[in-house]
């Protein structure tokens, strides 16, 4: 009997972590950026090329900054729900519009409704690397003090809007 | 023959291929050149996890290529140019993590099991020295 059991423990213990990593996303690569100071931007505005938008508009305040794009899925996936966050006005959205051509994305906002502040047009994916981008959608909270606080990978839902992001918020507004 | 003709053909196509990733032009130095080559063999491509960004044409993968094009014309080391990926994407960036708090256990591990079954093996080989010599098998051989 105890000849089996080194084995079969050995054997357990690699089903355990097997069954660990099958249960884990490899997409969904942890941020480096979350506790760290959120990437500086200055970008020409999606709607007007001559005006510059970026991280100085949220200084100062509790954001979302969402990276998006017209080729992205995942993008028109949650485009409702991020409507319906803007008209709850909790907290401001920012877009990161990502490697995209202008006029699609204007078209984009004009169909569907346009629930950001502004977008900054990240045309040659630039500032999309600063923030470690690699699959839109990607929606990023930051703190008052520019922060990056979480990062969600995946189009956004009202459910994991209220699991993952209100906790942190009310814990923001309560430290304010 | 036709083997051959096969296998050189495939040859070509799998070349061209190579070539047509990256589409930037070559540094005048080679030794830059040599450095990005290397840099970009050692980067996984984030949207294409099981691809260096220099086997992947996403556009991601190009976007890093020519990020890290520009930080070496700046004059930046291996190392820095590293940090600057780590920074953003972690250490899953690299094929070769490198060796920190974090990352620990994915370089002792393999030592530590390499440990365990030699272990096994001398546990083993100790106890079967133990048993009497088996004189049939002994003929036999």
């Amino acid at each position: 009997m105890s000849k089996f059991l080194v084995p079969l423990l050995a054997f357990l213990l690699l089903v355990g972590l097997f069954v660990i990593g099958l249960t884990k996303d490899p997409s969904r690569i942890p941020s480096p950026l979350v506790g760290n100071p959120a990437p500086e931007y200055a970008l020409p505005s999606l709607r007007d090329p001559d005006a510059l938008v970026g991280s100085a508009d949220f200084a100062g305040q509790i954001a979302l900054v969402n990276i998006w794009a017209t080729w992205c899925p995942g993008c028109r996936q949650e485009h409702g729900f991020l409507m319906e966050l803007a008209a709850e006005k909790i907290v401001p959205i920012y877009g990161l519009n990502w490697r995209d051509n202008r006029p699609d994305a204007l078209q984009w906002l004009q169909a569907l409704g346009n629930p950001y502040v502004n977008s900054a047009f990240d045309v040659d994916g630039r500032v999309g690397i600063d923030w470690g981008a690699y699959g839109a959608p990607e929606t990023f909270l930051v703190d008052s003090n520019g922060m990056v606080v979480h990062k969600h990978i995946a189009p956004l839902t009202r459910e994991i809007w209220e699991q993952e992001f209100m906790p942190l918020i009310a814990e923001l507004e309560a430290v304010q | 023959m036709k083997k051959l003709v096969l296998m050189l053909l495939s040859i070509g196509l799998v070349s061209s291929y190579a070539w047509a990733i990256d589409t930037g032009e070559k540094f005048e130095d080679p030794e830059l050149q040599a450095r990005y080559e290397n840099i970009i063999a050692e980067v996984r491509c984030l949207k294409c996890q099981n691809q260096t960004i220099k086997d992947s044409n996403a556009f991601l993968a190009s976007d890093l290529r020519r990020e890290i094009r520009r930080l070496l014309e700046e004059g930046k080391t291996d190392d820095e140019i590293y940090d600057f990926l780590v920074a953003r994407y972690g250490d899953f960036a690299l094929y070769r993590p490198r060796a920190s708090g974090r990352t620990l256990i994915l370089w002792i591990a393999p030592m530590v099991f390499l440990l365990f079954g030699a272990f096994a093996i001398w546990r083993v080989m100790q106890r079967r020295m133990r048993l009497p010599i088996d004189d049939d098998a002994a003929e036999g051989s």
